[in-house]
C-alpha cells in the first residue's frame, strides 16, 4: 500500500494484521473455516457470470472448489415489506420487479391469491389471455437463460440469437401489456387489455418460426461436442437432494420427478390444454439444459392451443374491484408454475386497506441453495456452469 | 563478431517496419474481428465511425492511449509495469526471420525455426509476471493457466514444425519456402496433413484464443491475467495478442502453405493472404464455439496431440531416411 502525506496511520490497525482485515464480515468468517493452502475467491457481486449481483464465496484448492457459499442481499428491495404498506392494487406492478424475466407468472400468483381470498371469478377469455401471456413470457425467460448460460460457458454468439427471439416475444406481449420488461396487465377479476387481431396474427406467425429456430439451435449449440463435454455429468443432483432443499421447476423435473403445478394443482384454464411435462432422465447440467429447451416446445404447444380456442367474451368480471379494493380478512396461499419453479404468494389480510402480510415464495431462493452442495469438488469452470444451469434471477432471491 | 553498420541499420529499419505492421495488423484485426463477429451474430458490427466503421479501431486505440492507468494498491510495481512491455517485445523479434518475399527477409538467419521457438517461449513469461504482479487472485489463476497451457502446447507445435524441418532438411525459413512449389498441391500441407492439423490446434491454444482462451476466460476469471490492466498496459497486451496471431499464422503459412509462393507471381501478397485467411479461421471459431474446460484442454494435448505429433515425426523421419 502506498501512503500519501494525507494518509493517516490507522490507529485500529494494530488490533489485527492487514491480512485478516481484508474482506468483509462474510469473507472473514468464511476464511476462518478454510483449510491450509487454500485460496478464498470472491465471485461477485460484480462478476460476469453471476448475472446480476449474486455473490459467491469459494474456497479453492488449486482450481477445485472445496466449499462454496452464496451471499445474498445485494439486490434486496423489500418487496415483501412493500406489500404491507401498499394497497393490493398498488402492489401489482411490484410483481414484475420481483422476477423481471417471468413477470406475468408473478402477476398471476399475487392476483390469484387475492382473487382466491376475495372469492372473485375470472371470465374465461381473461383466463386464456393470462395463459397466453404467461406461456409466451416463459418462453422468453427460457430463451434468455439459454443464451446467458451458453455465454457462461464461453460461447458468446447464442445470446444474441436468443435476444432476437425474445424481442419478438416482447413485441407481441407489448400489445397486451404495454411494456417489455416489467409487465403488469393482470387485475383482480381479469386482465385490462384485450387481444386484437394483430396480437393473434403475430403469435400465429411466431409459433412456426420459433419451432424452426429450435431445430437450428439443436444443431448449432445442443449437439456441439464441446458444450456436451462441458455439461454432461456436471453438478448432478438427485431427487432426494432436490426435495430436501425445496427445489422446484425444471431442476426437480430434470431429476425425473414430473412435478408441475400446471398439472398437479391446476389453476386458470390449464386443465383444458393437452401438454406433456418434460422430465429428464439425469439431473446434471445437461439434463437441466434439455428440460428447459423441451419446456419451450411445451409452452409453444399450450400457446397454440390457447390461441386456436380463444373464446369470446368479457375480459373483466362484472363488478370488478376498483382501485379502492380491500381484501376481506383471512389468509390464503396461491401458487403458480413460473419459469424457475413454484411461485407462491401467502397473503394475510385483516380486512384493512393494506394486506397484513405478503410472503413471496421465490423458486430461485431454494434452487440457489442447491449450489453449495452441487459445486463441492467441482472445477471452478464447472461451478460456473452449475450456477448458470440453476437459472437464477437475483431480485427474486433477495426480494 | 562485429555487427557491420549495414546489418545494424537493416535491423533498425526492419524493427521499425515491423512495429508499423503490428499496429496496422491490430487495427485491421480489430475491425475484421468485430465485423466477422457482427456477421456471425446477425448484427452490423461497428458502422458509425468513418466509412463503414473503419475508423472504429483507431478511435478505440486513441481511447486506450488516453485512459488513466489504474493499478491496484498492493501490486508489485516493477513486475506490473514490466509485464506488458515484455509481452510486446519478444513478438517484435519473432518477425525478423520471416521471409516475406523472395528478396524480403528482415534478418536472414539460417536457423530461423530455433529463433522463433526460443523467443515464442518468452511470451508466456509476461503473462506470468502480469498475473503475479497485479496481486489479484483472478490474475494469478489466469497466469497459472496461461503457463500450463502455453508450455503444454509448445511441444506439439514444435513436433509439427520439426516434421517439416525433417522433410525440407533445413531450418532456414527461406529454403523451407523455396522447396515448396507455386501451386497448392506442391505445398507441405499435402505431405504433412497431420502436422498441419496439430499445428492448427496448437496455434489457437498458443495465442490464447477462444475456444482455448482459458487464461482470460471472461465468464470465470473476469479477464484472467490482465484483469487489473487498463489503458496502455491493456493495449500492449491486446497488441501482442494480435501480433502473436499474425506471427503464428505467418509461420503456418511458411511451413505448410508455401509462404510467399503462390500461383501467377511469388511475393509478400501471398504470405499475407494466407496468414489473414488463417486469422479469419481463428476469428470464426472464436465466435462459434463455447470454451473448453482446463483439464479437457490439457487432456487433448497430452493424450492426443503429443502422441500423434511424435508418431508423425517418427514416420516422417523413417520415410525421409528411406527415400533420400
Amino acid at each position: 500500500m502506498t501512503s500519501g502525506p494525507l494518509n493517516m496511520v490507522n490507529p485500529f490497525a494494530v488490533l489485527e494484521s492487514p491480512g485478516t482485515l481484508a474482506g468483509d464480515f462474510y469473507a472473514r468468517s468464511f476464511e476462518k473455516k478454510a483449510g491450509p493452502n487454500r485460496v478464498i475467491l470472491n465471485l461477485g457481486p460484480q462478476h460476469p457470470s453471476t448475472h446480476g449481483v449474486l455473490r459467491v464465496l469459494v474456497e479453492l484448492d488449486g482450481e477445485y472448489v472445496v466449499r462454496a457459499e452464496p451471499v445474498l442481499g445485494y439486490l434486496h428491495r423489500m418487496h415483501e415489506k412493500m406489500g404491507e404498506v401498499k394497497t393490493p392494487w398498488q402492489y401489482i406492478p411490484n410483481m414484475g420487479r420481483v422476477d423481471y424475466l417471468h413477470p406475468l407468472a408473478w402477476n398471476w400468483a399475487f392476483v390469484g391469491a387475492a382473487e382466491k381470498l376475495a372469492g372473485l371469478t375470472v371470465p374465461e377469455r381473461a383466463e386464456y389471455l393470462r395463459v397466453i401471456g404467461c406461456e409466451l413470457n416463459r418462453i422468453g425467460s427460457h430463451l434468455l437463460w439459454w443464451g446467458a448460460f451458453v455465454m457462461d460457458l464461453g460461447g458468446f454468439t447464442p445470446i444474441l440469437y436468443a435476444f432476437e427471439e425474445r424481442e419478438k416475444i416482447n413485441d407481441i406481449l407489448q400489445i397486451i401489456t404495454g411494456s417489455r420488461l416489467t409487465m403488469a396487465n393482470f387485475r383482480f377479476g381479469g386482465v385490462i387489455t384485450d387481444a386484437d387481431d394483430r396480437f393473434i396474427g403475430l403469435i400465429q406467425e411466431f409459433i412456426p418460426y420459433l419451432r424452426k429456430r429450435l431445430v437450428m439451435y439443436k444443431g448449432l449449440v445442443t449437439d456441439n461436442v464441446i458444450l456436451r463435454r462441458r455439461l454432461e455429468g456436471i453438478g448432478p443432483m438427485d431427487v432426494d437432494l432436490c426435495q430436501r432443499y425445496g427445489a422446484t421447476g425444471p431442476i426437480l423435473r430434470a431429476a425425473g420427478l414430473p412435478r408441475d403445478l400446471r398439472k398437479d394443482c391446476p389453476y386458470g384454464v390449464y386443465p383444458k390444454f393437452n401438454f406433456p411435462i418434460p422430465s429428464g432422465p439425469v439431473n446434471d447440467s445437461f439434463g437441466r439444459y434439455l428440460v428447459r429447451l423441451k419446456e419451450i416446445e411445451t409452452s409453444l404447444d399450450i400457446v397454440e392451443q390457447a390461441v386456436n380456442s380463444l373464446p369470446n367474451g368479457p375480459i373483466m368480471m362484472d363488478k370488478a374491484p376498483k382501485v379502492s379494493f380491500k381484501l376481506p380478512a383471512g389468509e390464503t396461499y396461491f401458487a403458480v408454475e413460473g419459469a424457475r419453479g413454484q411461485i407462491g404468494v401467502h397473503l394475510v389480510s385483516d380486512g384493512g386497506k393494506n394486506p397484513y402480510r405478503v410472503k413471496l415464495r421465490a423458486p430461485g431462493f431454494s434452487n440457489l441453495s442447491l449450489f453449495a452442495e452441487a459445486a463441492k469438488g467441482s472445477l471452478l469452470a464447472d461451478a460456473i456452469a452449475i450456477l448458470g444451469s440453476l437459472d437464477l434471477v437475483i431480485p427474486e432471491i433477495d426480494r | 563478431m562485429f555487427l557491420s553498420l549495414a546489418v545494424f541499420v537493416q535491423i533498425i529499419v526492419a524493427v521499425l517496419l515491423i512495429i508499423g505492421l503490428m499496429v496496422a495488423n491490430a487495427v485491421a484485426m480489430v475491425y475484421m474481428e468485430r465485423k466477422v463477429a457482427g456477421f456471425i451474430q446477425r448484427r452490423p458490427g461497428p458502422y458509425e465511425v468513418g466509412p463503414r466503421g473503419t475508423l472504429q479501431a483507431v478511435c478505440d486505440s486513441m481511447k486506450l492511449l488516453a485512459k488513466q492507468i489504474y493499478r491496484p494498491g498492493n501490486a508489485d510495481l516493477i513486475l506490473y509495469y514490466l509485464a506488458p512491455i515484455l509481452a510486446f517485445f519478444p513478438v517484435l523479434l519473432l518477425f525478423l526471420p520471416i521471409p516475406f518475399g523472395p528478396y524480403l527477409t528482415p534478418l536472414p538467419v539460417n536457423d530461423g525455426v530455433v529463433l522463433i521457438l526460443a523467443f515464442a517461449g518468452l511470451g508466456v513469461l509476461s503473462n506470468l509476471l502480469a498475473g503475479w504482479g497485479s496481486s489479484n487472485k483472478y490474475s494469478l489463476l489466469g497466469a497459472a493457466r496461461a503457463v500450463a497451457q502455453t508450455v503444454a502446447y509448445e511441444i506439439p507445435m514444435i513436433l509439427a514444425l520439426l516434421a517439416v524441418v525433417l522433410l525440407s532438411g533445413s531450418m532456414d525459413l527461406k529454403s523451407i519456402t523455396e522447396q515448396q512449389g507455386q501451386w497448392p498441391w506442391e505445398w507441405n500441407v499435402v505431405l504433412q496433413p497431420l502436422a498441419f492439423f496439430i499445428y492448427l490446434i496448437s496455434l489457437v491454444a498458443e495465442t490464447n484464443r477462444a475456444p482455448f482462451d482459458l487464461p482470460e476466460a471472461e465468464s470465470e476469471l473476469t479477464a484472467g491475467f490482465h484483469t487489473e490492466y487498463s489503458g496502455m498496459g491493456f493495449a500492449l497486451f491486446f497488441l501482442s495478442e494480435y501480433a502473436n496471431m499474425l506471427l503464428v499464422s505467418f509461420v503456418a503459412a511458411v511451413f505448410f502453405l508455401g509462404g510467399y509462393r503462390g500461383p501467377i507471381a511469388d511475393g509478400f501478397w501471398w504470405l499475407f493472404i494466407k496468414a489473414y485467411l488463417l486469422m479469419f479461421f481463428m476469428v470464426w471459431i472464436r465466435w462459434t464455439f463455447p470454451r473448453v474446460r482446463f483439464d479437457q484442454l490439457l487432456n487433448l494435448n497430452w493424450r492426443w496431440l503429443l502422441p500423434l505429433g511424435l508418431l508423425n515425426l517418427w514416420l516422417t523421419a523413417i520415410v525421409t531416411k528411406l527415400l533420400v
